[in-house]
């Protein structure tokens, strides 16, 4: 039986007061194993942003709670990664300052967290680039800086939001394959959202599908692809019978969403 | 080299300018229907910059003390309160309205009144200077305050950084352009509040020494004090200004060239 480190249990977010309560999430439930890949798809809107605002403890949710190695956690702000979108770099920070900093909000004096920082610029593609300023950085890379930041913070859990929305075709790919290579050698549990299902059956163990507002688990497949996998994987049969099995229900999520704006 | 150059192309323009103005100048004092009491030649003003050099430099030192003063306590008064201010929202609140309202008062007709509480020293000087001067940095830095993402501060939060790291870390390197822009206006600001607060009451300094020539009808010794007070003024902005670009180095840096990333991410695969 594998142990659960990360839980959501029938969350519920209602925002608003006095005249227009808008329900963002319907009692969604999320099981996360230690180790484990887990991606949310979902249409825009649906929820997928203010679900990791919960599973971070920025916010509260109306209903349900989040367990964390089976248990409510005393204070859940702090416990998990979360990277956000946009890469929020700091411009008057150099990249290799950017990185570290996390690492100073744990007391980790500040040389000793440069030390540690430049010790895993060549695997996140960003040798030679310490002393830069963000600015300089190609969107990529930039994607890369902020991604070392939240493993430098060092938290088993990091919550990834469409870290890759931005980026072109090519470097998205080669991001991906990337990315499963450093989740596979530091075990990390990662939780993804993406818009793309390629990309969520490419690096998962298992999807999660979203419907619209408000945001419910419509459905949730295990991705038995074999391990490792290359970009050649999703030119197979059973890659392409899971992305199937995930589309259809999306669409659907998609209609309610948008009527009539399915193509 | 290529800082001397950069200087030079920096200088070049304005020097030019300046040498046409007072050419014409010069020409028109010479040769138009005007006596040198009215407007005296530019020679002649540089001769009684000379001839009066160490009465001119003695009040020199008494109004940049005053200057100096002034406008440091403007510095951390007016950025301590744009702090408070942005402490809270029923502070804001309760304070932005005043801020702008004592904008309303002018500063000269109060300074007689400083005059009366504080007397003849120093002090009155220091603080008209510092109601002149303290006005743009506060509500610069209360904007630059504002500036921060407000995704940054949540990152943060995930981060475990509390309040006060999350200023140190963010809000304030975020609000530091904006802090330059208010030191900047309000280095301009604190030549016109020195000469105020000297002729409200004072026996010394260059605002004082300007009353006194126009009893003398001297006037051409009053364009030297004046002149004089120009290059105070220029020489504090010019200074703000060079702290700004050392302590902002990624704020200039990314403004220089703004050309292409250096480099383009595609350069993962051999890598990794």
């Amino acid at each position: 039986m594998r142990s659960e480190k990360l839980q959501a249990e029938r969350i519920s977010k209602v925002y608003g007061g006095n005249g227009g309560r808008v329900a963002a999430l319907h009692e969604v439930d999320l099981d996360v194993g230690a180790g484990e890949f887990i991606s949310i798809v979902g249409p825009s809107g649906c929820g997928k942003s203010t679900l990791f605002n919960i599973l971070a403890g920025l916010i509260r949710p109306s209903g349900g709670r989040v367990l964390l190695d089976g248990s409510p956690p005393d204070q859940l702000l702090g416990e998990i990664g979360y990277m956000l979108q946009r890469d929020l770099l700091m411009p008057w920070r150099t990249v290799l300052d950017n990185t570290c900093v996390g690492l100073e909000l744990n007391g980790v004096g500040r040389r000793e967290a440069r030390e540690r920082a430049r010790a895993e610029f060549p695997r996140f593609g960003l040798a030679g680039f310490e002393q830069h300023w963000p600015a300089k950085l190609s969107g990529g890379m930039r994607q890369r800086a902020a991604l070392l930041r939240t493993f430098l913070a060092g938290r088993e859990v990091m919550l990834l939001d469409e870290p890759f929305g931005a980026l072109d075709a090519l470097t998205r790919r080669q991001m991906q394959a990337w990315l499963l290579d450093l989740w596979q050698a530091d075990s990390k549990t990662i939780v993804f959202v993406t818009h793309d299902v390629e990309e969520a059956v490419f690096l998962s163990d298992r999807v999660y599908v979203m419907s619209g507002r408000p945001g419910r688990v419509v459905l949730c497949l295990d991705i038995d692809l074999p391990r490792p996998r290359r970009q050649d994987i999703t030119m197979t049969e059973g890659f392409q019978a899971l992305k199937a099995r995930l589309m259809e229900p999306l669409e659907a999520a998609l209609r309610e969403t948008q009527p009539g704006a399915v193509g | 080299m290529k800082a001397l150059r950069r200087i030079a192309a920096a200088a070049g323009p304005p020097l030019v300018f300046a040498i046409i103005v007072l050419g014409l100048w010069q020409l028109y004092a010479s040769v138009g229907p005007v006596s040198s009491l009215t407007l005296p030649k530019p020679t002649e003003v540089a001769s009684a910059l000379w001839e009066n050099r160490s009465l001119l430099l003695e009040n020199t030192w008494v109004t940049v003390e005053e200057i100096l003063l002034g406008f440091a306590a403007a510095m951390v008064l007016g950025f301590l309160l744009a702090v408070l201010i942005r402490s809270s929202r029923l502070i804001e609140r309760a304070l932005y309205p005043w801020l702008v309202a004592s904008q309303m008062v002018p500063v000269p007709a109060v300074a007689p009144l400083i005059v009366i509480w504080t007397g003849f020293d120093l002090r009155p000087k220091v603080i008209v200077i510092a109601l002149v001067c303290f006005f743009p940095i506060t509500v610069n830095t209360i904007d630059g305050l504002r500036a921060a993402d407000p995704e940054l501060l949540r990152l943060l939060r995930t981060l475990r950084a509390n309040r006060v790291q999350r200023f140190v870390k963010a809000q304030l390197p975020a609000a530091l352009p904006f802090i330059f822009s208010g030191l900047k206006v309000a280095a301009a600001f604190s030549v016109i509040g020195a000469v105020f607060a000297e002729w409200v009451g004072s026996s010394e300094g260059l605002g004082y020494l300007i009353l006194t020539l126009n009893n003398q009808s001297a006037t051409a010794e009053m364009f030297a004090t004046i002149a004089i007070l120009g290059v105070i003024g220029i020489a504090l902005f010019l200074l703000v200004r060079g702290v700004e670009h050392l302590a902002l180095p990624w704020y200039y840096e990314a403004r220089e060239d703004e050309g292409e990333p250096e480099v383009d991410g595609l350069m993962l695969g051999a890598e990794v």
